[in-house]
């Protein structure tokens, strides 16, 4: 998190591989939380909106060698100084890193639909709406209110459900705090971890899990030569693991 | 001689329709424009805000309130109504009307909003009301002293009130208060 302006809070998260089972609860979670729309053709890839999507590492080798490894990418909120790579590149100001925060906004209403951010996004984080989004009928009753939806020709990407930091913040300054404890604001992926391999904390806390797990020696980030500086976290036992993360971006 | 006279003439004349087409196009602006942009929409019933507090002795805390979780109530639903208004208290028309159309057949009030945000904005009052110990009044006016509802402007392009707050005034006080601008301070 170098060159980042400091107010003592970084919000980040920490996923151990090992645990991680698979499931896609978070994926689904993640889905429902924020409104993603879906398409009856969910198999194309190329135009299809997952901000927590799920890879499938295997290490290649034959029975009885043969291992394999869940990896859910979400965006990794990088805490590159003095800009993360997307909105460097954003011709219109749509997107930009909270400073206090450390989470990168996107704001759809003011996207114009460049994708030049996509093209500069490392992770392949960021989805462009090809289409209004539709939910079959009973589905629409079913949207949460504090995510707006977004249009067709704009980008959207993960927000570690930054709507639950609000209604959190709101939650405390009732009873007249401004500060969060740990655990008050957690996003849905992690709620949803029926594994527990998900940790959403300040980063910057030196007391909290999140900080005590990303200071282990098993932690690993993906594509860490590139200076982008993620602000997610792997764990993992396996040295393949830590060897391949990196191929499959 | 006449030469003159027709010069003079002539630059009556410009002026004559510089004026007419000035006012002409002042009016176009400040009066016709207007009333084709903004529809005028007025409320279900004319409340009184007045009457509630100094005859029934109410507080604004008992309809406007915050709920635990730090969420405002906003409006009081027709339940809140209906705690008084089971029977008309007195002997207005609006008071009738209230009780006959909407608390008899168990209907909600359609109050139409004077602030309305879009549904990308977050707007949160415990911030502004219990940490920024802001005064109702700064934003919304002297609601309370109001003897009826005034009608509500609604911008038919946009349908959004036209006395609904606009981002750069919530700009300008987060910059001069010295609180975040951060785009997912306010947006969702």
């Amino acid at each position: 998190m170098s060159g980042n302006k400091s107010s003592g809070v970084r919000y980040g998260m920490v996923i151990d591989i090992d645990k991680c089972t698979g499931c896609t609860a978070c994926s689904v979670a993640c889905q429902q939380e924020n409104n993603v729309p879906f398409r009856e053709d969910e198999t194309n890839k190329v135009r299809s909106i997952t901000w927590m999507e799920i890879y499938q590492l295997d290490n290649g080798m034959p029975y009885p060698e043969y291992r394999q490894a869940y990896l859910p990418r979400l965006c990794l909120h990088c805490g590159a100084s003095p800009y993360p790579p997307c909105t460097f590149v954003c011709p219109v100001n749509a997107t930009h890193r909270d400073e206090d925060t450390g989470l990168v906004n996107h704001i759809p209403v003011r996207c114009i639909g460049c994708r030049y951010c996509i093209s500069a996004c490392s992770y392949h984080a960021r989805y462009f709406n090809w289409w209004d989004p539709k939910w079959p009928k009973p589905m629409e009753e079913m949207l949460t209110p504090n995510v707006s939806p977004r249009m067709r020709g704009v980008v959207e990407k993960c927000t570690m459900c930054v709507h639950r930091l609000q209604l959190a913040k709101d939650r405390a300054f009732m009873e007249g705090r401004s500060e969060l404890e740990e655990g008050e604001y957690v996003p849905a992926c992690v709620e949803s971890c029926p594994a527990k391999a998900m940790t959403f904390g300040n980063l910057l806390d030196p007391d909290s899990e999140v900080a005590r797990l990303a200071k282990s020696s098993l932690a690993f980030r993906l594509l860490e030569k590139l200076g982008t500086e993620p602000k997610v976290y792997y764990l993992s036992s396996q040295d393949w693991i830590h060897k391949l993360a990196d191929k499959v971006m | 001689m006449t030469g003159e006279n027709k010069q003079q003439n002539s630059g009556l004349l410009g002026w004559l329709l510089f004026v007419v087409g000035f006012t002409g196009a002042l009016f176009v602006g400040w009066v016709i424009f207007p009333q084709l942009l903004f529809s005028t929409q007025y409320q279900p019933i004319n409340y009184n805000h007045v009457i509630h507090q100094e005859e029934a002795g109410m507080s604004c805390e008992d309809c406007h309130y915050f709920r635990d979780d730090g969420t405002y109530a906003g409006k009081p639903k027709l339940a809140a109504c209906a705690e008084c208004h089971e029977e008309p208290q007195g002997e207005t028309e609006s008071e009738a009307m209230l009780v006959s159309e909407y608390v008899e057949p168990k209907k909600e009030i359609p109050w139409v909003s004077y602030s309305r945000q879009p549904d990308n904005v977050f707007f949160s009052h415990a911030a502004h009301v219990k940490m920024a110990e802001m005064e109702c009044t700064d934003c919304h006016g002297d609601v309370g002293q109001q003897t009826e509802a005034p009608p509500v402007k609604i911008n038919r392009l946009t349908g959004y009130p036209n006395k609904i707050m606009k981002m750069y005034v919530c700009e300008d006080c987060h910059a001069r208060e010295h609180v975040s601008n951060s785009c997912n301070v306010c947006h969702k």
